[in-house]
């Protein structure tokens, strides 16, 4: 059986009939059409379904579609405005925090929380922030510095 | 991956859950959805009707009570960590909610949640027992209390009724000067607790004056560690001390640890002892 939906997307409004049992991710990626947040693990543990869920981060792989109805969500797409990218995202690629990318997205929404929190974290603090998203290329000395370096252009520091 | 098939329901009052919950058998609550949601994933559970609780404000926050403070059974594992009334009454629970997974985990996950699904290997679970808290429960008879240490029966298995709801959690403050500590052995991948030790230790001319230990990860549920306070009663909390009190844990232990391809039943055993004796250091070192 379907049911109506309404999630507010990168502040726009997403309307959709889905399954009950469909998962953020999948409502995110295929009714959105928004496939910047990847479909990693599916357990919880990679981060890389990684979204802002009304402000704070979840992983969108663990939250049901109509859970969500009603909420906002801000995707990797929502962080910049198309053109110049965020600073994280400028960091990400000045550091050479990727190599694939598949992790990227969820990294860069969990980096953006931790920044949030804490605008001038120690690179264990940084660490400790981003444990829940796991990179399987580069290890993660990159990653931490892009999201230093990000740190202080944000004026962090 | 995805759930099987559902019925999905939002209820608006702890009223209409309970409501929901009698008129739907086999029916699931469903709060943050951390612990269901993946179990739902991988088809180890698959409830036809999900009742979900998520979004009843009067099940959030915490507020202090009666010699303590009360969680909303809502009340997220981000929060508890940040909360200043829980630094005050209980800091090892703060400090054992700054361990659960990681930090989107810990903004969707709450404690109430967490409690019922009674996963041995969650941390909130151990230090609710060896604080002696106390989980409030409505049904459609009206409100019980359970005492932590009766809360989870088994693996995966709690106490409460199908149609009843865990609405908030009652946790007395810790004395005065006494010293508290949670440590765990985590997961590598998951940050479950393969094993976790509770310790809260009060100290009185030089003596250790209150112990209250336990246990979880080990087994079904979590244990309270008698025999550790039993041999902490009296001591000095000296290294020498500590370790005979950590040694004791065996018999806290029912002999029947479970074990998995990441972890032993006797290594977990083996672990127990270790991590009490770390937990057991840990609360002395910040006692009086």
């Amino acid at each position: 059986m379907t049911v109506p939906v309404e999630i507010t997307i990168n502040g726009k409004a997403c309307a959709g009939e889905v399954e009950e049992r469909q998962l953020l991710v999948h409502f995110i990626r295929e009714n959105a059409g928004l496939t910047g947040t990847k479909v990693g693990c599916d357990t919880s543990q990679c981060g890389t379904c990684t979204v802002q869920l009304d402000g704070v981060s979840a992983k969108s792989c663990t939250v049901l579609t109509v859970q969500a109805s009603g909420s906002s969500v801000t995707t990797i797409e929502g962080i910049s405005d198309g053109v110049d990218l965020h600073p994280l995202q400028e960091a990400f690629w000045n550091n050479h925090g990727l190599q694939c990318g598949f992790c990227t997205p969820g990294m860069i929404m969990a980096a953006s929380e931790l920044l949030r929190n804490n605008p001038s974290p120690t690179r264990e603090e940084i660490r400790h922030g981003l444990e829940g998203n796991i990179c399987r290329c580069t290890g993660y000395q990159n990653i931490v510095s892009a999201v230093e370096d990000a740190a202080g252009k944000m004026g962090g520091r | 991956m995805f759930p099987a098939q559902l019925t999905y329901h939002r209820a608006g009052s702890v009223a209409e859950a309970v409501q929901l919950l009698s008129d739907n058998e086999g029916a699931k609550l469903l709060a943050g959805g951390h612990s269901l949601l993946p179990l739902m994933k991988l088809r180890l559970a698959a409830p036809a009707v999900l009742v979900d609780i998520g979004r009843i404000e009067a099940l959030k926050g915490i507020s202090a009570s009666d010699g303590g403070i009360t969680i909303g059974a809502l009340t997220t594992h981000a929060e508890i960590a940040s909360s200043d009334l829980v630094q005050q009454n209980a800091p090892v629970l703060a400090e054992a909610a700054a361990l659960v997974g990681d930090p989107a985990v810990r903004n969707r996950g709450t404690i109430g949640g967490s409690v019922s699904h009674a996963d041995p290997a969650s941390d909130q679970p151990t230090v609710l027992t060896a604080l002696g808290a106390t989980f409030n429960v409505t049904g459609p008879g009206g409100d019980r209390s359970i005492a932590a240490a009766d809360f989870a029966t088994g693996l995966l298995e709690n106490a409460l009724n199908d149609n009843e709801v865990l609405t908030s959690i009652s946790v007395p403050s810790v004395p005065s000067g006494a010293g508290s500590a949670y440590v765990k052995f985590s997961h590598p991948a998951s940050r479950y607790a393969v094993v976790g030790a509770a310790a809260i230790l009060s100290v009185s001319g030089g003596a250790c004056s209150s112990a209250s230990v336990a246990v979880g990860g080990v087994e079904t549920k979590p244990a309270r560690a008698s025999s550790v306070e039993a041999a902490l009663a009296g001591s000095d909390l000296g290294d020498a001390a500590l370790d005979a009190a950590a040694a004791a844990v065996g018999g806290d232990l029912s002999g029947d640890p479970m074990g998995d391809v990441f972890a032993s039943a006797e290594y977990r055993r083996a672990m127990a002892a270790v991590y009490v004796r770390r937990a057991l250091g840990a609360a002395a070192s910040r006692a009086g």
